[in-house]
């Protein structure tokens, strides 16, 4: 089979804040960079372009990044590394081969879903993922929406959803009312993030806003018509058409780890150029820590110029780096799961949702690996994406090892990787005689 | 506004704007996405090409993610719901 192939001094995977702004400050310093996204558009998740177009903050990068002639390859699905300096990504017309010199990975991170009775109905889903439906074209208006789970971004996908018309019932906060009081507190240097919030505020004046709060079931058959929340003593249930739950981000750190990139308490180790523990490959935004848009810009912009051999532009950036980082270290501290929501999961609730696994068939076994093999959690398509970070949570485990294809991919492409593993005159390659 | 395009979702003819997702044009024909292995109703949870909760029959193709995939005119979708 023909693959397509193509060679690039830097190439970037991901296209978010983070990829964005280290394709362009590689390009500008004269590299020649191509930029993978898995998406049909750029932007990321944050940056979704939807039906309307890219907003201002977007815009500004992709102006940027069309000056520079960075080739663009949307709707491409990196899924292996058969050999060094060289991925095999899927995309609609077959396989394509993308050599490099330098990798910079800005893979982004994905919701936190906790398991709770009634969390497979349709129309309860990701805060991010309403969102993102919303700005792709689903209209929303009069319905009715509780926002449940953890973190600044329920404020924003409520205001969001808000805006377009959605009539947000209740948001349900986790973090008690005094965590999230020193959070105020220990981001008052911030001037942009308090600004940010303060016009979040006044976008949701009126909603009704409750802390120390989490959703327990979910209610409905066939759709959902109802969720019942736990204000900590005592129970309330809301009719709404969508429940919309987040809690925090996970890193997307399957393709760094695959690489062989060491990762430390979940996140990618990078030194003070971005650069991992392999030598020549990167890592910005979300993947070595959760901090936001600002710093992912930052982040991307040092991996950018660093990857492109001009380490003295980097430099420039580490003061305001540092600065992001307390903001993404006051997150982890204000957004900690509290305890209690170990125990929303029944024996009967669903955790794995590809291969319908329940929390009870979990509880005999001690690891992430033996649970995989004796009941099937985690072996469906999503490769424990969604019930990986759910059992990490609710009974510590974590998964100890990462193997090609990182995502599904069609057989003609899995023959590819399985041409590259066995040596050329092994009779697994031959056709049937 | 967005030009609007018009394609099938089990047959049903729904009309979205320029750009919109296959998970659009699903939920705006009140269906599922998917059945689970024990036969519950599915649709998106993850909304970003990770869960795989929104997979559906697009023309003659199956298994793909409907939230990653641009509708066009004329389209064929074929859910399990």
């Amino acid at each position: 089979m023909a693959n397509a192939r193509k060679h690039f001094d830097v190439l970037v995977v991901g296209g978010g804040p983070a990829g964005l702004a280290a394709a362009v400050s590689a390009a500008e310093h004269g590299a020649r960079v191509g930029l993978v996204d898995d998406n049909p558009a750029l932007g990321g998740q944050i940056w979704r372009a939807g039906v309307v177009g890219h907003g201002p903050g977007a815009a500004r990068w992709i102006q940027r990044l069309e000056a520079t002639g960075i080739e663009i390859l949307c709707g491409t699905r990196v899924f292996d590394s058969p050999t060094q300096n060289s991925l095999h990504a899927e995309i609609e017309s077959g396989l394509l081969e993308l050599n490099y010199q330098k990798l910079v990975l800005a893979t982004g991170a994905r919701e936190r879903f906790l398991p709770f009775p009634g969390w497979t109905i349709p129309n309860v889903m990701g805060a991010g993922a309403l969102q993102a439906l919303v700005k792709s074209g689903f209209p929303v208006s009069d319905k009715r929406v509780v926002v449940a789970g953890t973190g600044p971004l329920l404020l924003a996908v409520a205001a969001y959803l808000r805006e377009h018309g959605a009539k947000i019932e209740l948001i349900c906060e986790q973090a008690s009312l005094a965590s999230l009081a020193l959070f105020a507190v220990s981001i008052l240097k911030l001037r942009d993030k308090i600004t940010q919030g303060l016009s979040l505020r006044k976008e949701l004046a009126g909603v009704r806003f409750v802390a120390g709060s989490w959703p327990v079931t979910a209610e409905g058959d066939g759709a959902l018509t109802a969720v019942v929340v736990s204000h900590g003593q005592k129970l309330e249930k809301i009719a709404c058409d969508f429940l919309a739950c987040g809690f925090l981000l996970v890193p997307n750190t399957v393709l760094p780890a695959l690489l062989g990139c060491r990762l430390q308490n979940g996140f990618v180790e990078v030194d003070r150029y971005q650069q991992t523990s392999v030598g020549g490959i990167y890592c910005a935004g979300e993947p070595t820590g959760i901090g936001g848009v600002d710093l992912s810009l930052i982040e991307g912009q040092v991996a950018g110029s660093a990857a492109a051999g001009h380490a003295e532009a980097s430099r420039s950036l580490f003061g305001e780096r540092r600065k992001l980082q307390r903001f993404s270290q006051a997150l982890d501290r204000a957004f900690a799961l509290r305890s209690e929501l170990r125990g929303i999961a029944l024996p009967e609730t669903i955790v794995c949702r590809c291969e319908d696994v329940t929390y009870e068939r979990l509880k005999p076994y001690t690891s992430w690996r033996n649970a995989k093999l004796q009941s099937r959690c985690g072996m469906g398509p999503c490769q424990g994406r969604v019930c990986g970070p759910a059992t990490e949570f609710l009974l510590g485990w974590s998964p100890d090892s990462v193997r090609p294809p990182v995502f599904p991919v069609r057989v003609e492409n899995l023959g590819a990787m399985v041409r590259d593993l066995v040596p050329q005159d092994s009779e697994l390659l031959r056709g049937p005689q | 506004m967005p030009e609007q395009i018009t394609l099938s979702v089990n047959g049903r003819s729904v009309t979205v704007p320029q750009g919109a997702t296959v998970a659009v044009a699903v939920a705006m024909a009140e269906a599922h996405c998917r059945n689970s292995v024990n036969g519950e109703p599915r649709t998106v949870l993850c909304g970003m090409g990770i869960c795989f909760e929104c997979r559906v029959q697009i023309n003659s193709s199956l298994h793909q993610r409907s939230c990653q995939m641009l509708c066009s005119p004329g389209m064929q979708v074929r859910t399990d719901g």
